[in-house]
């Protein structure tokens, strides 16, 4: 197969943009045919049954914005032919998980709430985007309002597919941007992160996944989850370009009072800088699976599967060639209490951000007569959210009653300092550890089977173990991939560190990166990419 | 497996929650819920210090990296018309709702 431009790393079609050696609309034109070739079928909201076609396709897209990403194209091939300055993303092409509002265009949080909402604004990040000449390919799917990790919650079916084997889920929430960018329909995506919605599918599907530092990067125009603890982020299929899309996100906002003043660094600069002298550490109560008994209902644990350990340490091993120190059995004690906080707090953030779905100012109103306003709301919101919306909802509303609250929610906030302080004891420059950053796997195990969770919600938030921790403590994670499982699907490898760490993990992530370009496990294509001329 | 969410307390959360179930989704839902408490429950096996603050956002938000907050002024949106075609009825460019019930206090 020779490489297409839509297969091409944003940083080199960047530069062959700028030498003039392409055009923005080539590059354009090189995506819509991946997207046409394997994507099938948009997501809507009647969909009929799945043919076999479908079960083979990617289904990334919700709505696909070709007219508008050639019309962009022509504009900045313009600018090209006028010799005016060009933005850092020019020439890349990317998607934007269906969570961000772009203006005039529909907003559907993959729900059906919104499936006709076509947002007033533009979200910060995306405004930066573009600002950038970066290309809009189109709208990507996503678990419904992010609540799910394998995106097949989505209002919009058929649900993303992964491109490795459209047999397995992409992961989720941002299934959509992880599958888009694995299969070629754009070269980075952006997403986010609440308990792991980048990575987890970004390691599922073999990219590179960020989560930012909490207040990085501005949540202006992000349909909210959990206020604090969703972050958005780049995915990609290269560090290089993951650290590019962070670079022209990041910033203060004057729109998010939660978006910080601190600078931002030059996140692609320092890739090549090295690893020498930086301290990793390895912690046991990473390479531990928490489950839940099915008949007892008593969590239990076991190890991770032997290749997910060997994925790790192999990555160790390569960073330590080149010159980092290793120290293994670092204490991460709360790692295992991250889960239970989560379900606590997100519940109740979520369900207060969920009020605000109501069917009187915009999105979906029950077309039902009713006798007043809270018969109009119940009817509305039974018929427009999913399951998952609704889950979570009455689990908000629950541990966040008066009488409850002191018990679970005071207390899950309490845990999220405990988690908090783990990574601080061991990054901690005076302490005996003071590592640069943690490395752990991203995920439990590959990418399971399409059906194959769905619907257990306690199965499915422990996808989320290894990387939820870092939403609680809000510091920057980010996963790479590190080889392929004896299933053939990839395997990702997790870098936590400090907060505005960025530099210090992409950096690692660029060392792996040119120390495993000969392992065969890189010449590896995805399934839905290997018939293609 | 200890179902602490009873029928009746879910019923009671289902109308906070200004939702309508039928009798398929709130099994499941009631179900999963249950679940979801056992698993809450692993919070109460850790001793907690009796000063122990509560972390809202996870970063530490010093001076330094704080925004100032916007001056309190109102500003215009430019683009009204973009807003109020979004509302699902609308007539004279108010909102139109069904009535609004009212309760009687004692």
């Amino acid at each position: 197969m020779t490489m297409q431009l839509c297969d091409t790393p944003a940083h080199e079609l960047s530069i062959l943009l700028r030498k003039k050696k392409i055009s923005a609309k080539e590059i354009v034109e090189s995506c819509l045919e991946r997207v046409a070739a394997v994507d099938g079928r948009p997501g809507s909201l009647d969909p009929g049954e799945n043919s076999s076609q479908d079960n083979q396709s990617v289904h990334a897209m919700i709505t696909l914005t070709a007219e508008k990403a050639l019309a962009q194209a022509k504009g900045l091939d313009d600018k090209v032919a006028r010799g005016e300055p060009l933005g850092s993303l020019a020439g890349v092409p990317f998607t934007v998980k269906d969570i961000f509002c772009v203006k005039d265009t529909l907003t559907t949080a993959a729900s059906r709430m919104l499936a006709n909402f076509r947002a007033p604004y533009t979200a910060t990040t995306v405004e930066r985007m573009l600002a950038q000449d970066g290309l809009m390919i189109g709208k990507v799917n996503l678990d419904e309002y992010t609540f799910g990790s394998s995106n097949e919650s989505t209002a919009f079916q058929p649900a993303p597919r992964n491109p490795w084997d459209t047999n397995r889920v992409p992961g989720g929430s941002s299934g959509g941007s992880a599958a888009s960018v694995a299969a070629g329909e754009a070269a980075i995506s952006l997403g986010t992160d609440t308990a792991g919605s980048i990575r987890q599918p970004a390691a599922f599907c073999g990219v590179v996944g960020i989560k930012p530092t909490y207040g990085r990067v501005s949540r202006y125009g992000l349909i909210a989850f959990a206020s604090s603890l969703d972050c958005p982020g780049p995915l990609a299929r290269n560090v290089t370009d993951a650290a590019m899309l962070l670079k022209a996100i990041a910033g203060p906002d004057r729109q998010d009072a939660t978006a910080v003043t601190k600078a931002v660094p030059d996140y692609v600069g320092v890739l090549d800088q090295g690893v020498k002298g930086l301290r990793i550490g390895l912690s046991e109560d990473y390479f531990k699976i928490v489950y839940m008994d099915a008949e007892t209902g008593e969590m239990l644990q076991k190890p991770v599967p032997d290749e997910v350990r060997a994925a790790v340490y192999h990555a160790a091993e390569i960073l330590k060639a080149q010159g980092a120190e290793i120290i293994e059995d670092v204490p991460m004690p709360n790692t295992r209490y991250a889960i239970p906080a989560f379900f606590v707090i997100s519940r109740v953030e979520a369900a207060s951000n969920l009020h605000r779905f109501d069917g009187a100012k915009y999105g979906y109103r029950t077309a039902q007569p009713k006798r007043d306003l809270r018969e109009m709301y119940q009817a509305t919101r039974n018929e427009a959210f999913g399951l998952q919306p609704k889950l979570r909802i009455l689990m908000g509303m629950y541990v966040s009653a008066a009488q409850y609250s002191e018990q679970y929610y005071s207390r899950a906030l309490k845990v999220r300092t405990l988690i908090r302080r783990d990574f601080e004891n061991v990054f901690d420059p005076g302490s005996s550890y003071h590592l640069d950053a943690l490395l752990t796997p991203t995920t439990p195990t590959t990418a399971f089977e399409m059906g194959a969770v769905y619907g257990d919600s306690v199965l499915m938030q422990y996808a989320d173990q290894f990387t939820v921790t870092a939403n609680h403590a809000g510091i920057p994670g980010m996963t790479f991939p590190a080889g392929l499982g004896a299933d053939g699907l990839p395997l990702g490898v997790q870098l936590l560190g400090p907060d505005f760490s960025e530099p210090i993990l992409l950096r690692m992530g660029r060392v792996f990166e040119e120390g495993t370009q000969a392992e065969a496990w890189r010449l590896q294509k995805p399934q839905v990419l290997r018939g293609l001329a | 497996m200890k179902e602490e969410i009873s029928v009746e307390v879910f019923n009671h959360l289902v109308g906070l929650a200004a939702l309508e179930l039928d009798a398929e989704q709130a099994t499941y839902l009631r179900r999963e819920l249950n679940l979801q408490l056992q698993v809450i429950h692993e919070l109460e096996a850790i001793p907690l210090e009796e000063d122990l603050k509560i972390n809202a956002h996870g970063v530490k938000y010093e001076a330094s990296i704080t925004p100032q907050l916007r001056a309190d002024e109102w500003i215009p949106y430019e683009d009204v018309e973009a807003i109020l075609s979004q509302v699902p009825e609308l007539r004279d460019r108010f909102v139109v709702v069904p009535n609004i019930p009212h309760e009687k206090l004692d």
